[in-house]
Order: C-alpha cells, then structure tokens, then sequence
C-alpha cells in the first residue's frame, strides 16, 4: 500500500521549508552552539525531506526525482503548512538578515516539533511501510528538535523581561496558525482512508497538553486563537513561500541537470 | 583485475574481511561494520549486494560510505552494489562494545541505551515534559561523572557537546538514536 503522492509531499514540504529556513541561521546565530543546532535541526530536516522526496517520486515515475519535487515546483504545488514559510521576524518588522529574533525561530521549532512527535510516532504503523520506516527515523531526530526548542523556551519565556516580552510576542504571533494542523486537506483525508496516513485532528489534545505544560513552565500565556486558518496545505501560501523558493531554487534553475 | 560474475560463498566472506578496512569517515576508529551501517552483504544476480542504513536523515556522510565501499569493490574487482535500506531504522544500540570502547579511547564517550524511549502518543507527552537526560554521561579522558551539557547539537549530527567538570576538559558524546 502506497500513501498518496501529495499525502508525502505534504510531509517532505513542511521539512524542506522549515529546514530551508532554520538554515538562515548559518553563519549568523545568537551563539555558537546555536548556529550548530540549528544547522544540524535543518540537516535532519532535509534528510527527512530528501527520503519523502525519493519515495514520491518513485511513486509518481515520469523522470521525477527528489530534485525536480524539490527545485522544479512552484509556490501552489508545495503542501507545508504556512508556519513553516513564514520568515525569522516579528510582524511588520523589516525582513533584513539583522531583524531576525530568535524567539520566533525557537516558538516554531517548539509548535512544529511538538506536533511531529506525535505525527512521527503514529505514522511508524503506516500501512504504506516505506513511510513507516522514515517515520522510525524521524522520530528520533525530531525528539532531539523539541527538547532543543521547548529547552529555549523555557529559559527565554522565564529569562530575562525582555526574552520573555520577545517569546509571549512570538507565541502571540505564531499560535494562530497551528490551526492549520486541525483541519484536514484532501491528501490527509485520503491518506487516513487507505490506512498509510493519521488523522492529526486526534492528535490535537496531546499537542495541547504538550505545548501548554511548556508554556506553563515558560511563564507565557497562551494567546486566544482564531480568525483565518491558513491554507499552505491546499497550495495557497502566504507572499513568503516565494521569497523562499527563489532563493532555494536558484542555483538548480540557472543550472539545470548540473552534477557535482 | 578479475571481474567475478558468479559470486560465491567465498566472495562473501571476502568481501566481510574487505569491508572491514572501511572507517566512518567522521569517525575513523570505528568500522562500518562496528557502527551498525553495514548490515549485510548478499549474493544477487548482478553480484554482491551490500546492505547499508542511513544513521541521521541528512547525515552528509552518508554519499561518502556509499562511495568507499562501491570503490573498494571496484578495486579488488568484485561485482556488486551498494544497497540502502531504511528499515529496522539504525540504532545506536546496534553499536559493538568494541566500537563503544574505541570511541572512548577517541575521546567520544559513547551512546547509552535507547530502550527507555517513548513509544504511543501517551508516553511521547510524557517525554515531552522531561527537560534533561538524567542520564549521567561520564568524561571520557578522566572518567568523571560530574560532567554537564553545553549544547544539544555538536560537530556532527550524531553528537553533543559537554564538558567535564572535574579535569574542565569539552568532549563529544555520541547520541542515543
């Protein structure tokens, strides 16, 4: 049994972009051991992202591989979640290199990383068992992401007055759009009918308790959700995905079939 | 050069005792073979088949180990190729004592076990809580206990950073996977 096409391309999007984006950090983290950390988060991120890739294309034949999925899409083929795309500023901040806080990196990682605990956990019994077996993978890697974020989230949330404004600001901002988590896409609804997907809006209790603890122990109040739930999944993203895909695709456009 | 289109027994075996002059490429006091990535080697009708696992998703050494062990053959004119398989995913567990000891001689204290790991939503909430590994991870230059975590993340994907606090020396631990 083989999960559907963009049912992996949902999953190998979300790690593509957010591992994408936690490479920004390369170079320029607060510290040294956090720019490590964030480039071994993102190479783990694009080795889930690489393997999901392998196994779409392979379903998908046509000549596709894991660098056509990967550099030859455009902004309404990808499936992640918009949270993933969304840059390392606050709102209405400047999008140059030096505005980027570290609070919204570390509260994403901590909502992203919080969720595929669980998602990897169950998708390890997909009756599609080339996913299962990246799912036993990831799970391992992604355990090391959240104990890294929701570490930093504790020690910003009850640092000092102004980590902790900088962390409630950054849940404030982001917390709106897990929602999309909970409502199920085409590709989730057709993956939990064949038995190789999960139905994430079970999981939604486990992820709320995992996040409010954390938040708890953060001393950060968990900001009210609502208004639009964002629809990265159904191929409508945010004006950020295109910024991302530029500068990720770039290289392989200008270059196609280039080898090294 | 021979090339062997028949592969036998012995070729196998040949190609065990060969495969073992083949170190990570990061680590290079451990074999392949030590390490767990090396799973088997299997006759097919194309030649040898060489069994490997990925250990970390994008650990980069990865095309490396593929690399040496398809030039190895190569070299020694055996037919064969270079299998990855994802499944049972690599553990750290799968580690010889030989290799652990051979870490801690390199200055990398090795893995601990992973069977305490979470598994069913229940159990994952509770890991999720659990701010540190209580685990004590021992120096491995002096063999203190008090050592404490610098960062989650070190020089590899497979590792940490932690210091000692009795000889106040950095050394890499090599993660439970």
């Amino acid at each position: 049994m083989n999960a559907p096409i963009d049912y992996l391309l949902h999953l190998a999007d979300n790690a593509l972009i957010l591992g994408q984006r936690n490479a920004e950090w390369c170079g320029h983290g607060p510290i040294l051991e956090e720019d490590i950390a964030l480039a071994n988060n993102s190479l783990d991120l694009i080795g889930q992202a690489r393997m999901l890739y392998q196994h779409a294309a392979q379903l998908k034949g046509g000549g596709a591989t894991e660098d056509t999925l990967a550099y030859f899409r455009d902004v309404p083929d990808f499936r992640n979640y918009t949270l993933c795309e969304l840059p390392h500023m606050p709102l209405m901040s400047a999008t140059a290199q030096g505005d980027r806080d570290f609070a919204i990196t570390i509260v994403r990682n901590f909502l992203y990383s919080s969720l595929m605990v669980l998602v990897w956990d169950q998708l390890q019994a997909s009756k599609d068992t080339h996913l299962a077996a990246i799912a036993a993978k990831s799970l391992k890697e992604v355990r090391y992401h959240l104990r890294h974020s929701r570490d930093w989230l504790l020690r910003l949330g009850d640092g000092t007055a102004e980590s902790h404004e900088r962390a409630q600001n950054a849940i404030n901002q982001l917390l709106s759009y897990t929602q999309e988590f909970w409502a199920n896409s085409p590709q989730e609804t057709a993956a939990v009918a064949n038995g190789t997907g999960i139905n994430t809006v079970t999981l939604q209790n486990d992820w709320n308790q995992i996040v409010n603890e954390a938040l708890q122990e953060a001393t950060l109040q968990r900001p009210d959700e609502g208004g639009f739930v964002p629809t990265g999944k159904h191929g409508v993203h945010s004006e950020h995905l295109g910024f991302v895909l530029a500068e990720m695709q770039s290289l392989a456009r200008t270059h196609p079939q280039a080898t090294w | 050069m021979t090339t062997l289109l028949q592969t036998t027994t012995s070729d196998i075996d040949r190609a065990w005792v060969l495969l073992e002059t083949l170190t990570d490429p990061e680590i290079p006091v451990v074999t392949l073979r030590e390490l767990g990535i090396l799973r088997d080697v299997l006759e097919s009708a194309t030649g040898l088949e060489i069994v490997i696992t990925p250990t970390y998703s994008g650990c980069p050494a990865m095309g490396q180990i593929e690399d040496d062990v398809k030039a190895l053959l190569q070299a020694h004119g055996i037919q064969g190729h270079v299998v990855t398989q994802l499944a049972p995913a690599w553990t750290t567990d799968w580690m010889t004592g030989e290799a652990r000891e051979k870490l801690r001689a390199y200055g990398i204290a090795p893995p601990h076990s992973t069977a305490c790991e979470p598994q069913g939503s229940a159990q994952v909430v509770k890991f999720a809580a659990r701010q540190t590994p209580n685990q004590v991870v021992n120096c491995p230059q002096c063999g203190s206990a008090n050592t404490t975590e610098t960062s989650h993340f070190g020089s590899t994907a497979c590792k940490a950073l932690y210091r000692c606090l009795a000889c106040m020396e950095p050394f890499d631990y090599f993660k439970p996977y």
